[in-house]
């Protein structure tokens, strides 16, 4: 940033939070479409892994995103750390929730905390499997049966067709879906891009948007489980 | 008229200064005309307590009439208890039932220190506005009212922010003591006006400046604040705020 001042004031970090949380959301669009190709034809989907597969335009993006993430995170836990604080060590006895006041906007760094919790499995079951034992010349996992480290398809179905694979990925999805509802509408509040008319247009965005991405996953993996019975 | 009066059970904090350690004190109060507003009933606690020997309750109160922003108490887990867009003396006891407990909190928020009792020190928010909530004005003649067109909708918008009574209920209600929707108002009134547009720029550079500086919390745009704002001001306002902080910074 060309302002040193503007990351040390509080909307400048937010800012940061929603430009990377705008960048997440094109990311999983991306990737839930990429997704539901499998649904289709898993041949279509190995070539799309073979294509986002070790090659050098793949691993940039792979870091972009990393890098993205690395930000997401470290300013949300500074910025929780300094909410936590500047509430004070003195809880009210009683609170009531205001109607109008979403469950998901009060609860984003804990549906935080579970994104990453399966975030850190999910890249341990397909992307540490695939694109970086190709990298770093790991052998396939010959459990799973791949013929190549692009056959996604054979990951899917080997992950997919365990019970409690399935079941974390739903819980996973409903974090994200949550999470999303108010991530999307409020990145561009932060952003300022908001005023009375958009407010409840944006809002409703949100809902169909988090809706999209997460059933588009969930389809996906409920069709592997099913075709593995 | 006939009109049952209530018997309640208060549950109100006690603090006797910044540095001491406080807790809730239980009384019951007999014979509370459900016509009377909510600091009426506590004078009627305190004239009982004076009577008893007893130190009254301290709480903020100045107009009674919903204008100067002073009453600021959490009741039953709500500033400005459980109406929609009234401030505490506004707030009738016909709203409560015959037998109830009602909590009765200060506003709690690193921001504001308890001075006393139900009192919050709020002068932080006098510090912000000292920042540049303001208009920068030449001496001399009184201009011309109309010398200057503004749009009715930027006028109506401007109203809107201007209502803003400075309570802090927005902070007291906020879970990460974010002064946002006062900024945010404040912010707004004059930038939405030709008189204030002059001095925008700096205004929300210096305001967001010492609202970090004061350490009130990041928004995460809950929008709690909103619902529990007794003027309704809007958290379209906080977008606004956003808005023209991060256009001066990308300026500068």
């Amino acid at each position: 940033m060309s302002n040193p001042t503007l990351l040390k004031s509080s909307i400048g970090k937010k800012l940061l939070m929603s430009i990377t949380g705008m960048f997440f959301v094109l990311f999983l669009l991306f990737h839930a479409a990429m997704n539901a190709v499998h649904i289709f034809s898993p041949e279509a989907y190995n070539e799309v892994c073979e294509f986002l597969g070790a090659n050098w335009y793949a691993l940039v993006g792979t870091s972009v995103i990393a890098l993205g993430f690395i930000i997401h995170i470290a300013y949300g836990t500074i910025l929780t750390i300094q909410n936590r604080k500047a509430r004070g060590a003195d809880r009210y006895d009683s609170e009531v929730r205001p109607a109008s006041v979403e469950w998901a906007s009060k609860n984003m760094f804990a549906l935080g905390v579970i994104i990453f919790v399966g975030l850190i499995l999910h890249l341990w079951m397909f992307w540490s499997k695939m694109q970086f034992a190709e990298i770093a010349n790991i052998p396939l996992d010959a459990e799973i049966g791949a013929s190549s480290y692009a056959d996604g398809s054979s990951f899917i179905m080997y992950w997919f067709s365990k019970p409690w694979v399935v079941i974390t990925y739903m819980v996973w999805l409903v974090a994200i879906w949550f999470h999303l509802t108010h991530g999307f509408w409020s990145m561009f509040q932060t952003m300022g891009l908001n005023n009375k008319t958009w407010m409840s247009r944006l809002r409703c965005l949100s809902d169909i948007i988090a809706t999209i991405i997460c059933v588009a996953f969930a389809a996906v993996i409920i069709a592997a489980f099913c075709m593995s019975l | 008229m006939e009109v049952q009066n209530l018997n309640l059970t208060l549950k109100v904090w006690r603090q006797k200064g910044p540095k001491e350690q406080g807790h809730f004190e239980t009384y019951s109060l007999q014979n509370i005309s459900p016509n009377s507003s909510f600091l009426e009933m506590m004078d009627v606690l305190n004239e009982q307590l004076i009577n008893e020997g007893k130190e009254p309750v301290a709480f903020d109160h100045d107009c009674r009439e919903g204008i100067c922003g002073m009453c600021s108490m959490y009741i039953n887990g709500e500033a400005h208890g459980p109406d929609d867009h009234v401030t505490t003396c506004q707030l009738h006891m016909r709203k409560f039932k015959d037998g109830d407990t009602i909590t009765v909190e200060p506003w709690r928020s690193a921001g504001f220190p308890v001075i006393k009792d139900l009192i919050v020190d709020r002068s932080a928010f006098d510090k912000i506005m000292q920042a540049g909530g303001f208009v920068s004005v030449n001496t001399g003649g009184v201009p011309d009212g109309n010398a200057i067109p503004i749009p009715k909708p930027n006028a109506d918008e401007a109203m809107d922010a201007a209502s803003c009574i400075g309570c802090g209920a927005c902070v007291a209600t906020c879970k990460n003591g974010s002064a946002m929707l006062f900024v945010s108002a404040k912010v707004s009134q004059l930038a939405l006006l030709p008189q204030g547009k002059v001095e925008a720029a700096r205004r929300a550079k210096a305001m967001v400046a010492k609202m970090d500086e004061l350490g009130f919390g990041n928004c995460t745009n809950t929008g709690a604040c909103e619902a529990e704002c007794p003027k309704g001001v809007s958290i379209t306002n906080i977008a606004r705020l956003n808005r023209e902080f991060l256009c001066a910074k990308f300026v500068d």
